[in-house]
């Protein structure tokens, strides 16, 4: 049903990495999950509409006025590394 | 003191309203039942700390009430049940604990749950599970199972929780006690962690239906905060029905039996027998495409998620490792490190299902397979006023029971997921007790009624009216 590529791929699109083992795993349940799933791909659904959203809403609008926000040392007050008032990250690219 | 925990929240709060009860003796009592949490259901507890201050109440007349970890609390934790989010006390406070602040409801602590909210038993909580108070050996629903435990369980006298596919409903009948998943926008969803933003609303988990009508009526309403919440027109009103004549209730021709036990096949058909007494009539109704909700379900959910758990990236909040790699490096330790495996899972899932050349066979006639559903629904609302099922197919199942077998544990949903997809408010009410498939001590077992959008009113006088014809008042040892 899904490959071990697959997975692999999905996995960096996900920005998780797996461990051989859970590499293994996730081969068989998704394949399995999927299974069951497949069941709704043979319905004949062509004229059928597809719904996102159950409340019939459209363009929920507010006035464009400002308002306070968080202060930023309250935003960054959990980040895992804050300095001069940013959120510090690794380089993009490896040193 | 006992007496004071027999109580329900609707009399609590009526005898602190007309002065016979001091709201400090008895949110104090309260305390004291939920210090003893031995279900770890509780993942932090109101301990009059300096955690506490941000969340003061500035005079108590409302039961004090136990929230599920998913809803945000200005400096107070709240994990959602993820290591991912250990330790982090967020800068506001979500609209639906606001809401019970300024009622008057001090907040007693905050439950335990699935990662996320994915899952059907508690056992995905990074903080190990919630037991369920009726056999501890157990699981008691998910993904708001510490709010079923702690109310079933004599630590609270009521909780919220929320519902994605059955998250309030399922842990309500395992518990043998009420849960009600409202109409998709009665209640705002600001602050309320993300999982599937289509399906994810809030709702109660008390003892009695009664309860929760008052806690609805706190909780509904408009928020400029949440875009998509509409609330409820005219508030609730406390229900006082006395009987169902004039109701009809209609039991969807698709339920063979095949689907669930049959000790809970009993209860079901007793209690439609008992809806009959009270001058109810019973109906068959069509829902062709429910049978397909768990695989439309099993996609939009995880669709959702895949994108909502995206902003769990070790920058702005919680966890963070391998912070000494380059940045995509940063990324992918810390969300392997700081995601259970149903997460992962469900991540993967849906990362799937919206990629480059699978999307519209899965997520698009996902989308389509929920108009069917809901347009079942309006059919069959074009007859009936409720349709009813049982909550769940079994009864509370044993701790590792299904963790092996991720498609048996979201079968768990079968009842409660067409409901959500379709938007619609659905009560799960206790209605008897049964064995176990395979033998054990009684468990209790929920009926479940759904009404069209908003009718959340009448449902809640039809299930206050059919609660006092069953009189269900067993509760586990001990309590």
């Amino acid at each position: 049903m899904i490959e071990r590529e697959q997975v692999l791929h999905v996995a960096k699109l996900a920005r998780l990495s797996l461990s051989e083992e859970e590499v293994e795993t996730m081969v068989g349940e998704l394949s399995g999950i999927l299974e069951h799933v497949d069941r709704i791909g043979n319905l004949d659904l062509e004229s059928v509409e597809p719904t996102s959203h159950v409340v019939a809403l459209e363009n929920v609008l507010r006035p464009d006025e400002p308002r306070p926000s968080l202060p930023p040392e309250v935003a960054l007050s959990s980040a895992p590394e804050p300095q001069d008032g940013a959120f510090r990250v690794p380089s993009p690219q490896a040193e | 003191m006992t007496d004071l925990l027999q109580m329900t929240a609707l009399e609590a709060h009526e005898a602190m309203v007309a002065g016979d009860l001091a709201a400090s003796e008895y949110t104090a009592a309260w305390k004291e039942a939920a210090a003893g949490d031995d279900l770890n259901a509780y993942l932090w507890r109101n301990e009059d700390g300096e955690d506490s201050q941000a969340i003061a109440v500035e005079r108590d007349c409302v039961a004090p009430i136990a929230v599920k970890d998913i809803f945000t609390t200005e400096g107070v934790p709240t994990t959602a049940g993820s290591r991912i989010l250990e330790g982090y006390r967020p800068p506001y406070t979500s609209t639906a604990v606001r809401k019970l602040l300024e009622a008057g409801a001090p907040i007693l602590g905050k439950t335990n749950m699935d990662e996320f909210a994915m899952g059907s038993s508690n056992e995905n909580s990074a903080y190990g599970p919630a037991l369920n108070p009726w056999d501890r050996g157990r699981v008691p629903g998910g993904s708001s199972g510490g709010s079923a435990a702690v109310v079933a369980g004599g630590l609270a006298p009521w909780a919220i929780g929320t519902d994605t596919g059955g998250s309030i409903r399922q842990p309500a009948a395992f518990c043998g006690i009420v849960g009600l998943k409202p109409t998709y926008g009665a209640i705002s969803r600001y602050g309320m962690i993300a999982f599937a933003s289509s399906l994810d609303q809030c709702g109660p988990l008390t003892r009695t239906v009664s309860d929760a009508a008052l806690l609805l009526g706190i909780l509904q309403g408009k928020d400029p905060c949440d875009s998509t919440s509409v609330g409820l027109d005219g508030g609730v009103s406390l229900p006082d029905r006395e009987d169902l004549s004039g109701l009809r209730f209609g039991v969807p021709a698709e339920l063979g039996g095949d689907e669930y036990d049959s000790g809970v096949r009993a209860v079901f058909e007793q209690t439609l027998r008992k809806i009959e007494e009270l001058g109810g009539e019973i109906a068959e109704v069509s829902l062709p495409s429910s049978e397909h909700g768990i695989s439309a379900y099993y996609v939009i959910a995880p669709a959702e998620a895949s994108s909502n758990l995206a902003r769990y990236d070790g920058v702005r909040y919680g966890m963070r490792a391998g912070g000494d790699g380059d940045l995509v490096q940063m990324y992918e330790t810390t969300r392997s490190e700081g995601f259970g495996p149903e997460v992962k899972r469900r991540i993967m899932l849906g990362t799937y299902a919206l990629s480059s050349g699978y999307y519209e066979a899965y997520y698009g006639q996902a989308q389509k397979v929920r108009t069917r559903i809901a347009e079942d629904f309006s059919g069959a609302f074009a007859g009936v006023d409720f349709v009813v099922t049982p909550t769940a197919p079994s009864v509370a199942f044993k701790l590792g029971e299904k963790t092996d077998d991720p498609l048996a544990m979201y079968l768990n949903d079968f009842f409660t997921v067409p409901m959500s997809l379709a938007g619609i408010p659905a009560i799960s009410i206790p209605a008897g007790l049964a064995a176990p498939e395979g033998g054990g001590p009684q468990l209790p077992v929920g009926f479940q009624i759904a009404a069209p959008a908003f009718g959340e009113q009448k449902l809640l006088d039809a299930a206050y009216a059919l609660e006092q014809g069953i009189g269900f008042d067993a509760r586990p040892e001990g309590l």
